[in-house]
């Protein structure tokens, strides 16, 4: 019954011609934004001859491998090892990632669930750096980070990480929806507040890790320790691919596969965990 | 609401224990954070970072910004000596601020509008198709440098997309060369910001778009509404008010922070400046020319003007709907 009301009233304030209109206007813009990865992705299956083939075409005619091959052949040449890229950039992103999750979900529960002197304003500070990008505080955070050593080591990119704004700003608008009973029983039970954290709060915020979790993964998986890092064995694979793409003309066709391996990982991590993100979204209210 | 419940049984909890009764306001409070120690102790490892890499940055930049610093003599007190030069002398700021607010007056509300519209008809969507089309308009955003196709699709030479297309149809005779001239720099710039700007803002607003609630369309059907776009106006925007709020203030950041695209897409420095921005202005002086001072000022007005249009967007979305 419920649900024969609802289509009905769906049909009421919907017309055909609209459906259709709106319809047009989202695959005219979706094929705007899809039509440069197609074209990306079409580019690290094509043979040379076609990457440069007037007119240029969207789609390859005569797909091949050679491009990863011969990916592999210079990754092989190298200064440093291939491995070693990957190992750096797997790295700072685990551990940064783990850090973030571990700090930003501790620092969220109080926020959302305890009323204490200080609280409110310190998440206030937080929304408001929300406001401002790093950009702002590049160059005293280079002097900082050289203050403590962190220059030209992993962490320069890893411990800023930890304190992202926006996770926490999630975080807390969704520890928020966690029943306040749950926390009293335990409670009244005789759990320490820490584990009421961790063995409570922690489990129930699942869905929420995940957002975390792939901000701070696109974040530092496209990193390059600009400014940071200068050893060429910690360099990130990100960096490894802007000089292979860098190489020009010659080199036009492992770029394209470089950058197809590199766009397709956060990609995927996102297809895998898109309903849980969703739902952490729905509570990210600005409110105050 | 919730939280005062909370507080009330807590308090219950720990009658039991003898405290003494405070009788100042600093006593009161005093005896509160006693109480709460393990939120500040659970809120420690966080917000000492926070404060190091972001609150302590932020403070240092407009304290430098007053000084001459060149990172290897002690900074020397030069008053407004840095902002006078800035908005006086220098020419190529006075373009990267006009290109900055170029960037946000267009591309913050282009996107911000697209983002809502494009989640509102995905929204209509069956599940299945949902998903499949968020991913299409989520996907340039989370896919990390891939901006750099629009530099094959702009090549100067005609085996770049755009001049392949346009000499093929015969719009072009000879190819152009996109990035190299000044009238097309910011115009393809900000059509690759655009592409690239559904991110976290979109998210919200699917996500919002699912919370509202059911029954108030069948109810506003009852009252009287007649079309999609009324139930938008008077039933979804009320609804998603917190969504509208974030999703604004994630998007006017992103659009005053232009740089990766402008210095990937038309090289740095641009031609004649022509897309040099606040951001890239603040690496020139800060990174190259090592004038600490001179670039944190540069910060600093970048700071304040983001930060201020940020708050006034939010006075503006507050009055939505009252």
């Amino acid at each position: 019954m419920n649900f024969l009301l609802r289509l009905r009233t769906k049909r009421v304030n919907r017309s055909l011609f609209g459906n259709f209109s709106l319809f047009m206007l989202l695959c005219v813009m979706g094929s705007f934004m899809v039509l440069p990865l197609i074209y990306a992705i079409n580019n690290a299956f094509k043979p040379l001859d076609e990457i440069f083939l007037f007119p240029p075409r969207l789609f390859v005619r005569n797909p091949t491998m050679d491009n990863f091959a011969d990916l592999i052949n210079l990754l092989g040449n190298s200064w440093v090892p291939f491995s070693r890229y990957i190992f750096n950039t797997v790295f700072i992103t685990g551990m940064g990632i783990l850090g973030h999750v571990l700090l930003a979900s501790a620092a969220a529960y109080p926020l959302a669930k305890h009323k204490f002197p200080g609280g409110r304003f310190l998440f206030q500070i937080v929304v408001l750096s929300l406001m401002f990008s790093g950009a702002v505080t590049a160059i005293p955070n280079y002097m900082i980070m050289s203050w403590i050593g962190f220059i030209d080591t992993y962490w320069a990119v890893i411990v800023p990480a930890f304190a992202f704004p926006l996770g926490l700003y999630l975080m807390k608008q969704f520890m928020e929806q966690i029943p306040d009973a749950l926390l009293e029983a335990a409670k009244i039970d005789g759990a320490s507040e820490y584990r009421i954290f961790w063995t409570i709060v922690m489990p129930n915020v699942k869905p929420a890790w995940l957002t975390l979790i792939i901000l701070l993964f696109q974040m530092l998986w496209g990193s390059d320790g600009n400014g940071f890092i200068y050893s060429e064995q910690l360099k990130s694979l990100h960096y490894a691919a802007n000089q292979i793409v860098m190489g020009g003309v010659a080199r036009a066709g492992v770029g394209a596969a470089v950058a197809l391996i590199l766009m397709s990982v956060p990609i995927t991590l996102f297809v895998f965990s898109q309903s849980r993100i969703l739902e952490t979204m729905a509570t990210s209210g600005m409110k105050d | 609401m919730r939280q005062s419940n909370l507080q009330d049984n807590r308090s219950v909890i720990t009658a039991g224990e003898p405290s003494p009764q405070p009788n100042s306001w600093w006593g009161m409070k005093k005896n509160a954070i006693k109480a709460n120690k393990h939120s500040y102790i659970l809120m420690a490892p966080y917000m000492i970072l926070f404060s190091l890499f972001t609150i302590l940055p932020v403070v240092m930049s407009i304290i430098i910004s007053f000084t001459y610093f060149n990172m290897l003599e002690f900074p020397r007190f030069v008053g407004w000596q840095n902002y006078i030069r800035l908005f006086l002398e220098d020419d190529v700021f006075l373009i990267a601020i006009k290109n900055t607010l170029l960037f946000a007056t267009i591309t913050g509300p282009i996107s911000y509008i697209a983002c809502f519209i494009f989640a509102w008809i995905i929204n209509e969507l069956s599940p299945k198709w949902r998903a499949f089309m968020t991913l299409v308009f989520y996907a340039p955003s989370i896919s990390g440098n891939v901006f750099f196709i629009w530099l094959m699709i702009f090549s100067g030479d005609r085996y770049g997309v755009m001049n392949g297309f346009l000499i093929k149809w015969g719009i072009l005779l000879e190819p152009i060369q996109w990035l190299k001239t000044e009238a097309y720099i910011m115009p393809i710039i900000i059509l690759v910001q655009l592409w690239l700007s559904l991110g976290t803002g979109f998210l919200a607003f699917i996500a919002g778009l699912q919370t509202v609630d059911r029954t108030l369309y069948e109810a506003g059907a009852v009252d009287g509404v007649k079309n999609r776009w009324q139930e938008l106006w008077f039933i979804t925007l009320p609804s998603m008010k917190p969504q509208l709020m974030f999703g604004a203030v994630i998007q006017l950041t992103t659009s005053f922070a232009v740089s990766d695209v402008s210095i990937y897409l038309a090289g740095f420095p641009s031609v004649n400046y022509a897309a040099q921005t606040v951001v890239t202005h603040l690496i020139d002086f800060g990174t190259i020319r090592f004038e600490m001072g001179y670039s944190s000022a540069i910060a600093t007005v970048l700071f304040i003007m983001m930060v201020g249009s940020n708050l006034i967007i939010q006075k503006l979305l507050r009055k939505v709907g009252d």
